[in-house]
């Protein structure tokens, strides 16, 4: 008779229902404000995919969201939680904005646009890597210096922008506009280019990135060393030490690593849609990674689903503002915080009760 | 003379713009010591005072009266630190991630919600002023304000707030006498440190824990109240704006002791109040004061700090786990 859950139950099942309650307790809100929940989904469902540019908006929002929801998840396997997720994509889209503005007139683009991109993960990483230097060596708990250093960047960048990098003449805080050869191209312009005819969208080059960087983290974790290393410190530190593996060293590379990806929101941002520097263009991204992360349960699989679903989510939000009185895109954040609860604080709820409906369920099978 | 006097009023108006701007900070940081000093981290502690700001604009608004709003505000706030509870102590949830679960679903709701009640954008109807709370002068504030010195120290530092703020500076004795001087308090530290001792003593590790919660979401709640019914007349979106953040980090720049989080929380009250003060100005050499960064120290503080290079801060030594009763 086995004792212990099986695993389509564990990680299929248990997860669904988590997942499916989140969504309950948000139809119920909506119910609570007067609104019919099946209305908001449909309206929901059709601003994500039904309009035309639509599911390219969606799939922007998505890019964004894989790259913050594998930088969470990279620290999660290390055992760490990563909540400055935001800053990092904020400090990274700084790096990128940099190197494009100062070399966007004197190199060609295919050269910019790469240098862009690695200042953006450098940046990312650089930002992620004090906390995680000292949390190795210092004790300094990672979750606590991360908060303080999602602020540091916003008033870092706040600084800059107001009184250093403003163009000259302007009122709101930005930077010039770059120079077009360093713009990633966007999808619908090189769709155009072979003959298929797309709607216009933010939808850049930068998804196909996004793609690498799922293969690259689940290479990472699953089939090399280093991923083995940031596991087994992950699960139980002092085996990791007896296997002959530096917890120091590793919280620092997991985290580094970590903190590139999330830079990497500042590509699609910055070198892909807005083509200048400005303030808050991260608007949440990193925290939202969180629930991907969760959702996704820190596989690439599950965060290139989970990002689907919020990009979604992002963007058949916008439409709630335009079809209903009462509920707006705000219903999106309150989604987002009810996944955090059901599928991360609370994941192990059901689990109880799951196990000895399954012991009840096999015992009642082997007697028959 | 007139210089020196000129400078002392604007010293005392600075500190009594700190004093406004900590209130809620030390409210907050009382809030998290409870809970911290139990072994359960609070990062939730903005969304709870989000959401009692919003209760409190809420009901002060419908009913007219703002005690009724401020019991809201700690009825809805206290049940979030429950919800904290139920997730992390009854089913072991990780801690952080129930706190940024909080923060993020009340950010949603207290949106969603403003809207369909009030349909404002997310704000709630400006309230009248006897809905609010009201700045109290203490007797013979006005005369005693010729005096030099003490005169205007008495009536712009000791008088002229609303009653949240000497609620905010009674909140400090308070927390410290039941912490230090009182049997829960003694079990509550002892929680926090070693929680296998604490049952092996017979007494309930969940119990102990949901009492103190039960306290961080009173506090939350006042902070809260402060913010929509005190200081301004209104919810408006995020109205928290991190204050809950800069509360966690006072708290652990007072390294978990109700004193010295006080002593931080009027730092850093200090340092914002300075920052808004400097809005604009021009100093000579610098240019424009550098204002966003005047407003990034306190953070920038609690990083030096936690690497312990001023001082050591050592967190309670069960905190963030879940306690597993051996069987």
């Amino acid at each position: 008779m086995s004792r212990e859950l099986p695993a389509w139950i564990d990680i299929g099942v248990l997860p669904a229902l988590n997942i499916l309650m989140a969504f309950l307790v948000a139809g119920l809100i909506v119910l609570l404000v007067g609104e019919n929940p099946l209305e908001a989904l449909d309206v929901l469902v059709a601003g994500a995919f039904g309009y035309p540019g639509s599911l390219g908006y969606t799939l922007y929002y998505t890019t964004n969201l894989i790259f913050t929801g594998l930088a969470v998840a990279v620290a999660f396997h290390a055992g760490l939680f990563n909540i400055g997720g935001e800053g990092q994509a904020y400090i990274g889209g700084l790096g990128v904005g940099l190197v494009a503005l100062s070399l966007d007139t004197a190199l060609p683009g295919w050269l910019v646009i790469p240098l862009a991109g690695l200042a953006g993960g450098v940046f990312g990483a650089a930002w992620a890597f004090i906390p995680a230097w000292l949390q190795a060596h210092r004790g300094s708990h990672i979750v606590i210096t991360t908060i303080m250093f999602n602020f540091l960047a916003a008033a870092l960048m706040v600084h800059l922008m107001v009184n250093v990098i403003i163009e000259p003449g302007q009122m709101s805080p930005q930077s010039r506009e770059m120079a077009e050869t360093a713009w990633l191209p966007f999808v619908h312009e090189i769709l155009g280019g072979v003959g298929i005819d797309v709607t216009p969208s933010p939808l850049n080059v930068s998804i196909l990135w996004a793609a690498l960087a799922c293969v690259f983290v689940w290479l990472l974790i699953w089939r090399t060393r280093w991923g083995y290393a940031i596991r087994t410190v992950g699960k139980n530190e002092k085996a990791a030490v007896y296997a002959g593996i530096d917890p120091k060293r590793i919280v620092v590379v997991s985290m580094v690593i970590s903190g590139a990806l999330a830079g990497f929101v500042g590509l699609n941002e910055i070198l892909g849609v807005h083509h200048r520097l400005l303030l808050n263009f991260t608007a949440g991204y990193g925290f939202t990674g969180i629930a991907v992360a969760l959702m996704g349960r820190s596989h690439p699989v599950g965060i290139v689903l989970a990002s689907l679903l919020f990009g979604a989510l992002y963007q058949g939000g916008t439409e709630l503002d335009f079809e209903f009185q009462t509920i707006t895109r705000d219903l999106v954040v309150v989604i987002q915080g009810l996944v955090i609860l059901f599928s991360g604080a609370l994941a192990f709820m059901l689990h109880p009760a799951a196990l000895r409906l399954w012991r009840r369920w096999s015992a009642a099978r082997e007697a028959a | 003379m007139a210089d020196f006097a000129d400078f002392w009023l604007l010293f005392v108006l600075t500190l009594d713009a700190t004093i406004r701007v900590a209130a809620p900070l030390i409210l907050c940081a009382m809030a998290g010591l409870f809970s911290e000093r139990s072994g359960v981290v609070d990062i939730g502690l903005e969304g709870k005072m989000l959401a009692g700001a919003f209760a409190a604009a809420a009901a002060a608004y419908v009913t007219g009266s703002a005690w009724i709003g401020l019991l809201a505000a700690m009825a809805v706030s206290t049940a979030l630190a429950m919800l904290h509870g139920f997730a992390c102590i009854t089913h072991r949830g990780d801690q952080v991630v129930s706190g940024v679960a909080i923060n993020v679903l009340v950010a949603g709701l207290t949106i969603v919600l403003g809207i369909a009640w009030f349909s404002q954008g997310g704000q709630t109807p400006s309230l009248p002023a006897e809905a609010r709370f009201q700045s109290l002068d203490w007797p013979l504030a006005e005369t005693l304000r010729q005096i030099p010195v003490l005169g205007t120290l008495y009536a712009e530092i000791v008088s002229g707030h609303n009653v949240l703020v000497y609620v905010a500076v009674l909140s400090v004795p308070f927390t410290w006498w039941v912490v230090y001087r009182t049997r829960f308090g003694l079990r509550l530290r002892a929680v926090g440190e070693s929680p296998s001792a604490v049952d092996t003593a017979g007494i309930s590790v969940t119990l102990l824990r949901y009492r103190a919660l039960l306290f961080t979401g009173a506090f939350c709640g006042v902070a809260g109240a402060y913010l929509s019914t005190a200081q301004s007349a209104a919810f408006v979106r995020d109205m928290t704006a991190g204050k809950g953040y800069i509360a966690l980090a006072a708290l652990i720049f007072g390294k978990w002791r109700p004193v010295p989080a006080l002593l931080a929380c009027l730092l850093f009250g200090f340092l914002d109040a300075v920052a808004t003060r400097l809005q604009g100005v021009e100093i000579p050499g610098i240019g424009q004061a550098p204002v966003a960064l005047i407003q990034a120290l306190p953070y920038a503080l609690t990083v030096i700090l936690l690497a312990g290079f001023i001082g050591k801060a050592i967190a309670p030594k069960a905190i963030g786990i879940p306690y597993v009763k051996e069987r």
